[in-house]
């Protein structure tokens, strides 16, 4: 069961305002699929391992050679904001 | 003669005797793309590429609206990338460029590839060009659609738990999911990153492995590309299965499988039977909890993947015109609450949810863990068989707006395909028959990881001796 003050709580987690009049809706939607995936708790999972990822990987090393990579001209040419070779953001703190 | 409707192969034959050139080709799709797509609505948007495309693979090709493409905008069909325009190509689109590929345009898809119905788009939906009433299926409906409809020779997808194959079904067409690390990621915008792949929607399995043949390969820019050898996919394309061991589990024909599809599938296995294949039962008994293992997975990896949409780097940015946190936390909060659909903010949500201290190891390790016995149950059955065989979706087609208000049942309509993501098994549908509605049906193989020769290699044979990839609908 989860509650419009989880969503509240989960949405902050999350980053993204949850309008008052979409906290009733996500609040059951999110109980729905938290009751339906349920079912997994009827499973006995003692000793197995998780899988992350279906092919088993090792670390992806590469040669350590300099190449050609995006610049910063044309990283920030797509940013919302831009100063002095940075993004700029709203304040952050005062 | 209608070029617009050819294969890929066809084309090429044309080509290779003159009697056909990359631009009269490209005329006639695109003018085919203005006669239909007002109706289909398979595109979000055209390409501003000016060539025909050079050389023998000048294909017209058109792309899912998550792949990067220089010089383009590309949304992901969100609201959150209107404007983006990405600096790089992704390493699929330099291949179809070096090959000389033309691509026309960029089809739509759930915003973020979260859905089953393409109903999920900032564009609106795209019908399905069999019934305009109905969904083409998703994600990568806009690309299935646009091959359907011949508005795209031949289409790239990506899919994460079935959105190339559940859309191949209810459009009619082929569609193939690769080993998970056999085509690159690098420049696919991601949804789930342990399951997302991109591969082909053709109009016949013939293209498909040619399509392969493309797109295929290792890229040291994706650090979970896989390093082995490419072969020629086109020498799968083998019309004999005389001996090939073919599994259907018993868990497949279950509680709400549409009888039609049943009775297609069923006539399918009969079908390869007398061309030659060993069919045996095999089961797999923790499929029938691959639906919410995958949606504690896939929702998890998206949480994480979607946090870069914050309006620092590109994309919205929506600025908040009162200090609730800070400002720039506001900038955050409002930014996606703007840019991101309602599916899209589930979606976060419910992986955040999963995530989130308390509820990890309830949650997300214990899917990860019954991830491990889905993975386990393939295995075992490849041991005894070369392919495994269901119907790729449950149902055909569903008309457009009738799974839009309940989110869970839309997500069993990928009950079949998402065990093949979640092991990292390639997968195809190709079609298998028509319901007496006329909508499609189609049939799924999932293979051994790397073994997308043998997909290829029985598609053909049983595409060989059956009608339905000549079928066209009216439009």
């Amino acid at each position: 069961m989860i509650t419009k003050e989880d969503v509240k709580y989960i949405a902050a987690l999350a980053r993204m305002h949850v309008a008052e009049d979409k906290l009733e809706g996500l609040t059951k939607n999110l109980t729905d699929i938290v009751g339906y995936v349920e079912q997994l708790q009827k499973l006995d999972l003692k000793d197995i391992k998780p899988t992350s990822h279906a092919v088993p990987l090792t670390d992806a090393l590469r040669q350590d050679i300099v190449k050609p990579s995006l610049s910063n001209e044309k990283a920030l040419s797509i940013a919302p904001e831009a100063k002095d070779g940075y993004f700029k953001v709203p304040l952050v703190i005062e | 003669m209608k070029l617009h409707s050819l294969t890929a192969h066809q084309i090429l034959d044309l080509y290779k005797s003159k009697q056909a050139s990359s631009e009269e080709v490209l005329k006639d799709v695109l003018s085919r793309i203005g006669a239909v797509d007002s109706r289909v609505r398979a595109y979000v948007r055209l390409s501003n590429q000016k060539s025909a495309g050079e050389g023998s693979a000048a294909i017209p090709i058109a792309i899912k609206d998550n792949m990067c493409t220089q010089g383009e905008e590309i949304t992901c069909s969100s609201k959150i990338l209107k404007g983006f325009h990405p600096p790089y190509d992704a390493g699929v689109i330099e291949r179809i460029k070096q090959n000389g590929g033309r691509i026309l345009g960029f089809a739509n898809m759930d915003e973020f590839a979260f859905g089953s119905s393409t109903e999920n788009s900032c564009y609106g939906p795209t019908y399905n060009p069999w019934d305009l009433t109905c969904v083409p299926g998703g994600s990568s409906g806009g690309s299935a659609a646009s091959v359907a409809a011949d508005e795209a020779v031949w289409a790239l997808g990506s899919d994460t738990g079935g959105s190339i194959r559940q859309p191949a079904s209810f459009c009619g067409v082929v569609g193939l999911k690769p080993t998970y690390g056999r085509v690159s990621r690098y420049g696919l915008i991601a949804f789930a990153s342990s399951l997302d792949q991109i591969g082909p929607l053709t109009k016949d399995v013939t293209d498909c492995a040619l399509l392969m043949n493309i797109i295929a390969g290792y890229d040291d820019r994706d650090s979970t590309s896989v390093n082995v050898p490419v072969p020629d996919y086109t020498k799968a394309l083998i019309n004999d299965v005389h001996g090939i061991k073919i599994g259907v589990p018993k868990e497949a024909f279950a509680e709400g499988l549409d009888s039609q599809v049943s009775q297609a599938v069923e006539a399918a296995i009969e079908q390869l039977k007398k061309l030659g294949a060993v069919v045996k039962e095999v089961s797999l008994p923790h499929t029938p909890y691959a639906v919410a293992t995958y949606y504690i997975v896939a929702t998890a990896e998206a949480s994480s993947n979607l946090a870069r949409f914050d309006g620092v780097r590109y994309g919205l940015r929506q600025l908040s015109a009162n200090v609730r946190k800070t400002p720039v936390i506001d900038m955050y909060e409002e930014t996606r609450a703007k840019g991101l659909g309602d599916e899209a903010k589930r979606r976060i949500m419910l992986g955040t949810y999963v995530l989130s201290s308390g509820y990890y190891d309830a949650y997300y390790l214990r899917g990860q863990k019954v991830r491990t016995l889905i993975k386990q149950d393939l295995d075992g059955a490849f041991k005894d068989c070369d392919v495994i065989l269901t119907p790729t979706a449950p149902t055909t087609a569903f008309k457009v707006g009738e799974k839009a208000s309940d989110p869970l049942s839309m997500y069993l309509s990928d009950v079949y395909t998402i065990p093949a993501n979640l092991a990292g098994v390639p997968s195809i549908s190709v079609p298998c028959g028509f319901s007496k509605e006329g909508l499609p049906i189609g049939l799924q193989l999932m293979g051994k990881a790397f073994d997308e020769e043998m997909l290829l290699r029985v598609c053909f044979s049983y595409e060989q001796n059956t009608p339905w990839h000549t079928k066209k609908p009216n439009l």
